[in-house]
């Protein structure tokens, strides 16, 4: 690499040294500010955030693959790091009330937030197996300690324990899988090892068992039958505005590299993953979508129900195509927006001192409270997929792209489930409308959780209502433009 | 006259509606607000339906404007003569609905008439959609409001009942979506209702693209087997919510097969109508067993409805021009007359808060006038001469005789019946002794009352003695739809 290549890196990653310098600052910061700590933090945080948003779009954003093609800018990255910036500036908003009634301010739960979110950025850049990995074991390492933050609390311990456990096995699988692809094709960048692998006709053993391992860790990550387990507890036991960040960042993260990976390189092995992704995508909708139905805590149902999402969204992996990408990211933008609304209503939701996440206690919220409970419904709705909130939009397409592939048997079940699952959301809106309330119901607002309500309501109505320039964001960040890109860089 | 977008306006104009009412805190201004609301959305659908051109069968007061052109997508609205139709009757029942609501509902007014302009609203542009997509958006947010209007303001058993309304019909729109889904791949990717009908599809795909239809609408019309959702949700819904499923909701089941299977899958119609019509007479002979054996009010109009609804669905698969045009005017009768009666049955439950059959007795001498608007509407509704309900079930019948003779003879048997329990009803609640109902007074209907009752029973006599005027509209349209489903 000559002088000019480094430079041209450096700049293309300045969004992510800008997110780490950002970080290193912050965790010098809070310990010479006293006064007004948890305002300062945030606020800085999210000057950081909306720096290295501003960079990201502003600077370099013309596509390039840099280092040595292991990482990239492109549309496709540009739009999920979006989704990523957007996604934790959302939940350093909804943490700072949340933050103060735990009784937990303190400047390395923002420092972690901020390395997630660098981790993320380099998976969804990432054009490399092993700095995709990298990232991935940045962000993770980052979660397990935020997932148990509330150190006192011994559900949030149990949590980070499982979390930390499970999630370094898996990693350890997916590394399995990177080493064996390097032993088959002698790399490990993806557009090379796309093109060893339309040279190499036939798929050896080695290649199966490689294509598996990859696929257990990344899905893991997203959480989908038989490697949910994890899921529900973490869910419940981490603070509130970490679960919804790691249901919906770190969810998009691992769909972007999955994207990458499945959709790109490992397109020629296609026969071999489509029917277990098939499988999987089937047996996650379908327990997801049941096993919600018993819940009784709301993180907990939560956490079923992003279980279902994501089943639904392994439709557009098994659709593929430039039209089952941009379903997917389509999607997940509109899954930010309408998760996000709820996970807030549940932070809100929040009684003082210790969490209280009954979905009993949403009895009669209607008559205490009737513009919040409005919200409540909406995104309950949405995320249900009725029409004409967001969720429908994100649910019609990537059933768009499925069917154009012919499945519509598969097409047919998840709809059905999309019923089982319109169950337990509207649940939620008998008891908030139908029922007497039981006790109190305060509410832990804050001019901060206003915004983020605010914010996602407008996103979760509006995008139902005028899809287009969402839904051309989308279709115009699909890669597909990016491997002529690359390969130019090759020659 | 063409340029001012009038469907729009009407789809919108509740939509205001709500809007100003979310800043009205008294009870009465709410209710006046919403009144002049739903009157004034009445006065439009009744100039659309003046200005409407009887003389063609082609879409009128076309608007289309770009809604997700990416997929091809868009905002386009017009009207035929079944449509127009239709959206006078929800026009109409509008008002009728808030004028019912005015002293029936007495928590949460204010959310209640939202809820109601916001329903009005959606189903108005249910049936000017020329869009299938806007079609299904409209037709699957129904569900909120109307899951809301059971669900709150319903009686004891309200939340069962709006979750079963709820899950019964998006179980059922969902296979629905997955059919649209089909068709518009199949027809290079286009929502345009015209486009998709002028297309031509291969057997196989309209056959299964039938049955993803068909699951939709007979869960709406109801048709037996899929009719157990309808008896809950009318007999827990408040006065309004009943009107609205009876009048409204139930006719876009029969809508459906009329807009989109006839005219877009005919060989699949053609096909699968034996099946259609056996449950249909099925439908016909045991709602009207089941009505007979009720003893609430409300359960038993339910059950008609579903023998009435019946008719419906057999007119529309003779594929005659009688049975078709007999069932678009059923459709109408049946939402004046049931809707009448749900009215009708609302208005003495507020007085006697019991809806008992055998509660009621000589009704006839405590409130003669009240009395006579319930006679009049029990007689529609069993298709007396000279109501409106003769001119449907005999044009529906004269069809149906001209296919089967057996189906014929099923729905005379059908219509017997509806006169044996319309008649038990009658004089158990109107004719002999006088009942006490626990020392409550009873007043005679007041003039708010009234003028709901009076519009209808026009419309019932306007039906029956000259029909005429409701065959022009239609007739085009019918014609031309059954040339596209006989088309070689």
């Amino acid at each position: 690499m000559d002088k000019q290549a480094i430079l041209q890196s450096i700049i293309a990653s300045s969004p992510e040294i800008v997110v780490v310098l950002g970080a290193c600052l912050i965790l010098i910061g809070s310990l010479f500010i006293k006064r007004n700590l948890g305002a300062w933090l945030t606020g800085t945080a999210l000057i950081v955030i909306l720096t290295a948003a501003a960079v990201s779009f502003w600077v370099i954003n013309t596509s390039q693959a840099v280092f040595g093609n292991s990482f990239v800018i492109d549309p496709f990255a540009l739009f999920f790091k979006a989704v990523i910036l957007f996604s934790a500036a959302i939940t350093l908003l909804m943490s700072g009330r949340y933050l103060e009634q735990e009784n937990i301010v303190e400047g390395e739960y923002h420092v972690l937030i901020l390395f997630a979110v660098t981790g993320m950025m380099i998976m969804i850049s990432g054009l490399d197996l092993l700095v995709i990995y990298m990232g991935l074991e940045l962000q993770a390492f980052s979660f397990y300690v935020l997932v148990g933050f509330r150190r006192k609390n011994p559900k949030s311990n149990e949590a980070a324990l499982k979390y930390v456990i499970l999630g370094a096995v898996s990693s350890g699988i997916f590394l399995y899988g990177l080493s064996l692809v390097y032993g088959v094709t002698g790399t490990t960048q993806l557009t090379a090892i796309s093109s060893a692998l339309t040279q190499n006709s036939t798929p050896d053993f080695l290649l199966i068992l490689a294509v598996l391992f990859l696929l257990v860790g990344l899905f893991f990550k997203v959480g989908v039958v038989p490697l949910h387990m994890w899921v529900p507890d973490v869910y419940e036991g981490a603070p509130t505005p970490i679960t919804a960040f790691l249901s919906v960042g770190s969810k998009a993260a691992s769909f972007a590299i999955i994207l990458r990976i499945f959709l790109n390189s490992m397109t020629p092995l296609a026969e071999i993953w489509i029917n277990i992704v098939i499988i999987i995508s089937v047996l996650t909708m379908a327990l997801g979508s049941f096993v919600a139905l018993v819940q009784t805590n709301i993180k907990r149902m939560l956490a079923y129900s992003s279980i279902a999402h994501a089943g639904f969204l392994l439709l557009g992996l098994v659709a593929g195509g430039d039209e089952g990408i941009s379903s997917v990211m389509f999607y997940l933008l509109i899954y930010a927006f309408m998760n996000f609304g709820l996970f807030a209503v549940v932070t809100m939701m929040q009684r003082e001192g210790s969490e209280n996440n009954l979905i009993e206690n949403y009895s009669g919220f209607a008559s205490i409270h009737p513009g919040w409970a409005f919200l409540t419904l909406v995104f309950l709705f949405s995320l249900a997929g009725i029409p004409p909130t967001a969720g429908f939009f994100a649910k019609f397409y990537i059933l768009v792209a499925l069917i154009e592939e012919g499945y519509v048997a598969l097409a047919v079940f998840a709809v059905l489930m999309s019923a089982v699952a319109a169950y337990f959301y509207i649940r939620i809106v008998m008891l908030m409308y139908m029922k007497e309330p039981i006790g109190k119901c305060e509410l832990a607002l804050s001019p901060a959780i206003r915004v983020v309500l605010g914010v996602t309501i407008v996103g979760t109505i509006g995008i139902g209502l005028a899809p287009v320039w969402f839904l051309t964001q989308a279709q115009s960040a699909v890669f597909s433009n990016v491997i002529t890109l690359t390969s130019s860089f090759l020659s | 006259m063409t340029d001012i977008p009038i469907l729009s306006l009407i789809i919108f104009l509740p939509l205001v509606g709500v809007i100003s009412l979310l800043f009205m805190s008294s009870r009465t201004t709410i209710r006046w607000v919403a009144l002049i609301f739903t009157v004034a959305d009445f006065l439009l659908a009744l100039l659309l339906i003046v200005s409407f051109d009887k003389t063609t069968p082609d879409m009128q007061f076309r608007e289309t404007l770009e809604w997700v052109p990416n997929l091809g997508i868009s905002y386009s609205l017009g009207v035929d003569g079944i449509s127009v139709l239709f959206i006078f009757l929800t026009a109409l029942l509008g008002w009728v609905c808030v004028l019912a609501s005015w002293q029936a509902i007495t928590t949460k007014i204010k959310e209640f008439m939202i809820s109601l302009l916001v329903m009005q609203s959606l189903m108005l542009g249910v049936f000017s959609a020329l869009d299938l997509f806007l079609f299904y958006v409209l037709w699957e947010a129904m569900l909120i409001p109307m899951y809301l209007i059971i669900g709150v303001w319903g009686g004891k058993n309200r939340v069962y009942a709006a979750f079963k309304f709820f899950l019964y019909t998006l179980a059922g729109s969902l296979l629905f979506l997955v059919g649209i889904i089909v068709l518009y791949l199949e027809s290079g990717r286009t929502f345009d209702i015209l486009t998709l009908m002028a297309s031509e599809y291969s057997f196989e795909i309209q056959a299964w693209v039938f049955f993803a239809f068909l699951v939709a609408f007979a869960v709406k019309v109801p048709m037996v087997p899929v009719h157990t959702w309808l008896p809950d949700a009318h007999v827990e819904a408040p006065t309004a919510g009943s009107i609205i499923l009876a009048g409204v909701l139930l006719k876009m089941g029969a809508y459906g097969f009329l807009r989109f299977s006839l005219p877009m899958l005919p060989d699949a119609s053609l096909f699968f109508a034996p099946l259609i019509l056996a449950f249909s007479a099925l439908a016909i002979v045991y709602g009207g067993f089941l009505a007979l054996a009720q003893t609430d009010l409300k359960k038993l109009i339910a059950y008609s409805s579903v023998s009435h609804m019946g008719f419906v669905t057999l007119g529309l698969f003779t594929f005659n021009s009688n049975g078709v045009t007999g069932a678009v005017l059923q459709m109408f009768n049946h939402g004046i007359t049931t809707g009448a009666l749900f009215l009708v049955i609302g208005l003495i439950y507020e007085r006697t808060h019991t809806r008992r059959i055998a509660d009621y007795g000589g009704l006839m001498k405590m409130i003669p006038i009240y009395t006579l608007f319930l006679g009049l509407f029990a007689l529609a509704s069993m298709a007396v001469p000279g109501t409106n309900g003769f001119i449907g079930e005999f044009l529906v019948l004269s069809g149906a005789f001209g296919v089967n003779i057996y189906m014929g003879a099923l729905a005379i048997v059908g219509a017997m019946l509806a006169a044996a329990y319309m008649l038990k009803m009658f004089r158990q609640v109107a004719l002999g002794p006088v009942s006490s109902f626990g020392g409550k007074t009873l007043w005679d209907v007041d003039r708010r009352e009234v003028v709901g009752l009076v519009t209808l029973a026009v419309l019932v006599f306007w039906v029956g003695f000259y029909p005429k005027l409701f065959l022009d509209i239609v007739t085009p349209t019918l014609d031309n739809l059954l040339v596209q489903v006989h088309r070689p």
